[in-house]
């Protein structure tokens, strides 16, 4: 804490306001507290509890999920060059599947140098290999050269935002509930959120006469609105659209003039696939025809949820459809003062678009994490809804999708046990 | 890797203290999976300190560190701190890296640019500095920072002790914060002559009527002999900032949750790297040193390259990566530019282009004196292919004369 008693040239007074009135809850007044519990405890400071768990962020590796072991193989052999050495290949292959090494060969074939920038937009191979994973995911094709890597979806939600705010009074729609990225994001650019709620009491579930409700106060608002974010699944409410409900939505769009922004991050947490699967809305939109050729629709996705978890890494990408060639252009200028998204985000976008095959060594091996991992999950949601729904007051909606992160299954009881005391203590001190 | 059963498998291919810094980092980190702090892994920001402390001879506080994608990410959240409203004014020497114009752009401050003086070794002063700022003052700009690039880029110049107190001292009299991008402060190729002092070591060498001085340096494991572009990562050390200026940096940096963990890894082996004693530590020193003796030695043949020239003068570069040499083009050249709309400088080099493959960037593109123009190249090509290179541009350029020669 400085002691000085000079005025500061740089203070909250004269800063940037619009930095001042972002906000972003979940690393915010509870995580940093959580923080210094953390540190307290670490000390030897005694509190009711022996750990700190941290269930406001999506950050499965940090409550102990294991990483996909072929991701980290071909992550790591990429990093030195030593490994794909043919004098090498007998010690390699006693650490590495043989497949790990052909993939990491590939990859150091396509990309050069993995310490050098890249193409601003991102790997080319790999962009190639995402658009490969879009078309067969939908059955339309897509094109890599309006697909662009970033670090992490936030990133490319910023970017994006970035273009579309023209003035302060420009609106863009989001859900409430929503991820705060957006309302941070909204502030930091001056514009405005233009809220529209999910119904609880309908599974979160989202109706077009909601949309038009809430587009028609924002003109009565004097707001310029010009896209509209969907989450889905969504975030934190967990449910899955109808494939319905997403042609009412690009419908809505098209007729409104807005541009969709869909948040696709959680496409692969799906619980109930056969009641509630994930509809990507470029498939959806490229099943309604010709009518709605030109729509403009930007599709984001992620390294750091699904069975990957590859948080710390910050990979993702964005897909355009539909956008003016001159945007795109911005949208790679923007991208090129950044230099480039970091490689490894990259490259593991790259293992995320196009895992082992059936047939391939690391396969079974692939397969058995993954499915213990989404089993885990699905198991762990269901005892923390039934949990929640329990407590006093207190009412859960089932998660359709989403939900990557709760406490290991070794200490799940004792954590659902800790909230179930916590919560009747806290209704008997301040019962009316 | 670093489980025990692999460890005979793992020393054939790593050296022991590899596997030892492995093993320490993964125990500071946990996950490198996982989201990290999003100011940066404590462990590796209190390496950052340590290397300060050590490189200044002054304490650094692991809480005022910041660990960032590149040191641009980190120039991009500072500035955006630091801009109020439209009318504020960021002082960025001319020529400069344009990532100052493209961010003060996007954020819808001024540049108020000062120019260095490429007669004296793009040197820097401090009547300059003030004829800059209070022409911005004339045209109602509130000048709120100064940035200095030292070493500078394009420019390659280091900056004197003495000049660096100048600059401090001006700072101070007109309440300006200084920035201070310190990303080729390895890239030093006159030690005695031009040696690298921080401006953090230069500020706390001048003694308590500078408390409180508002300072942030930046670095980037990007330059130097690292090299490691495509990681993203650097940090920049807050000095004398306001606390809740921090909380908001703090919670900037939190909505992209954190700087990915591979570029933060990256800052700690930079800051941290082999010692004597270490068993990499040879092999660390030999490559270290190879790089940095071809870069001295590639910057020479290039520098005479461009002294050769017909119209072409270049200073000599005492840092950074790159050379800045001033081309004067026939009348002709200019008006054919003209005619294609391209800056002569940008007609040039889309001209070597097309006719030697090598892209260069244009002095436009980093600001210059109205009326020169400047081409900037970096002395990194493979030594193998560095005289072929060097070839290429002297053909090019007798040509390009030729044809557009008053």
């Amino acid at each position: 804490m400085s002691t000085s008693t000079t005025v500061k040239i740089l203070t909250r007074e004269n800063m940037n306001p619009k930095v001042l009135k972002a906000e972003y809850a979940v690393r915010g007044e509870l995580a940093i507290r959580s923080e210094q519990l953390k540190v307290d405890l670490a000390k030897g400071a005694v509190y009711p509890f022996k750990r700190v768990v941290g269930c406001n962020i999506g950050n499965p590796q940090a409550l102990d999920q294991k990483p996909i072991t072929f991701f980290r193989q071909v992550a790591s052999l990429v990093e030195y060059s030593a490994l794909l050495e043919d004098e090498n290949r007998e010690v390699a292959l006693k650490l590495y599947a043989p497949d790990a090494i052909d993939r990491a060969k590939s990859l150091v074939k396509n990309i050069g140098s993995i310490g050098a920038y890249s193409h601003s937009q991102g790997i080319p191979a790999i962009r190639q290999h995402v658009a490969d994973f879009i078309a067969e995911r939908d059955g339309h094709p897509a094109d890599p050269s309006k697909i662009y890597l970033t670090q992490g979806a936030s990133a490319g939600v910023q970017l994006t935002l970035q273009m579309i705010v023209e003035h302060s009074k420009v609106g863009i729609m989001i859900p409430i509930p929503q991820y705060p990225l957006y309302t941070a994001t909204l502030a930091v650019l001056d514009a405005k959120p233009v809220p529209y709620y999910l119904d609880e009491s309908k599974g979160w579930g989202l109706t077009t006469q909601e949309l038009q409700r809430s587009y028609d106060e924002s003109v009565k608002n004097g707001i310029d609105t010009r896209a509209l974010v969907i989450i889905n699944p969504g975030n934190p409410t967990g449910q899955c659209l109808t494939e319905e409900n997403m042609r009412e939505i690009i419908d809505f769009c098209q007729k409104q003039r807005l541009i969709l922004l869909a948040d696709e991050v959680y496409q692969t947490n799906i619980y109930f696939p056969a009641k509630r699967p994930f509809h990507s809305f470029k498939k959806v939109l490229k099943s309604m025809g010709p009518a709605y050729e030109g729509f403009e629709l930007i599709s984001f996705h992620s390294i750091s949820k699904g069975m990957i978890g590859e948080c710390g890494r910050r990979g993702g990408y964005f897909e355009c459809e539909g956008l003016d060639a001159g945007v795109l252009q911005e949208i790679y200028k923007i991208s090129s003062v950044s230099l480039c998204p970091n490689i490894h985000g990259q490259i593991m976008v790259d293992l995320m678009v196009k895992p082992p095959k059936e047939g391939e060594p690391s396969y079974p091996l692939y397969k058995q994490e993954y499915d213990a991992i989404y089993n885990s999950l699905i198991k762990r949601a269901a005892i923390l809804e039934k949990t929640f729904n329990e407590l006093e007051g207190c009412t859960c909606n089932s998660a359709d999708g989403a939900i990557t992160f709760l406490p290991q299954p070794e200490l799940f009881e004792e954590f659902c046990l800790g909230i179930k005391n916590f919560h009747a203590e806290f209704l008997n001190k301040y019962r009316d | 890797l670093l489980k025990d059963e692999n460890s005979e498998a793992a020393l054939r291919l790593f050296p022991s203290d590899a596997i030892a810094r492995a093993k320490l980092l993964l125990k500071n980190i946990g996950s490198i999976g996982a989201y990290s702090h999003s100011q940066g892994i404590p462990h590796i920001r209190e390496n950052v300190a340590k290397f300060i402390e050590e490189r200044d001879g002054h304490a650094a506080d692991p809480s005022k560190i910041y660990l960032t994608q590149g040191a641009s990410a980190g120039v991009q959240l500072t500035l955006q701190m630091i801009v109020e409203h439209s009318k504020v004014g960021i002082m960025i020497p001319i020529p400069q890296y344009p990532l100052y114009t493209a961010t003060l752009a996007v954020l819808d401050a001024n540049p108020v640019p000062y120019y260095l003086d490429e007669a004296k070794g793009w040197g820097l002063t401090t009547e300059e500095l003030a004829r800059s700022l209070s022409d911005a003052k004339r045209r109602g700009i509130e000048t709120r920072a100064l940035v200095i690039i030292n070493p500078g880029n394009p420019t390659g110049q280091v900056l004197s002790e003495e000049n660096m107190r100048d600059i401090i001292r001006f700072c101070k009299d007109n309440k300006i914060i200084l920035l201070a991008d310190e990303v080729y402060q390895t890239n030093i190729y006159l030690p005695k002559e031009r040696p690298f002092h921080s401006f953090k070591k230069v500020l706390k060498s001048m003694g308590p009527e500078f408390d409180g001085f508002e300072l942030i340096s930046y670095h980037s494991i990007s330059k130097g002999m690292i090299g490691e572009c495509g990681r993203r990562g650097g940090y920049f050390e807050c000095e004398g900032l306001d606390e809740s200026v921090l909380e908001q940096i703090y919670k900037i940096s939190s909505i992209s949750l954190c700087p990915n963990v591979q570029g933060q890894i990256m800052v700690d082996l930079m800051v941290n790297p082999p010692k004597k004693g270490d068993p990499s530590f040879e092999q660390y020193k030999k490559e270290y040193d190879d790089i940095y003796y071809s870069l001295i030695k590639r910057a020479h043949k290039l520098e005479n390259t461009f002294n050769s020239l017909e119209g072409c003068t270049c200073n000599s570069a005492d840092g950074a990566m790159y050379l800045f040499p001033q081309i004067r083009l026939p009348k002709k050249a200019i008006e054919a530019a003209r005619a294609a709309g391209k800056e002569p400088d940008q007609f040039y080099c889309l001209a070597m282009l097309e006719s030697t493959g090598v892209c260069m960037v244009a002095g436009s593109g980093f600001g210059q004196v109205e009326g020169t123009a400047h081409f900037r190249s970096t002395f990194l090509p493979q030594p193998e292919l560095f005289d072929e290179f060097c070839g290429g541009i002297q053909k090019f350029h007798a040509s390009f004369m030729d044809k557009y020669r008053d």
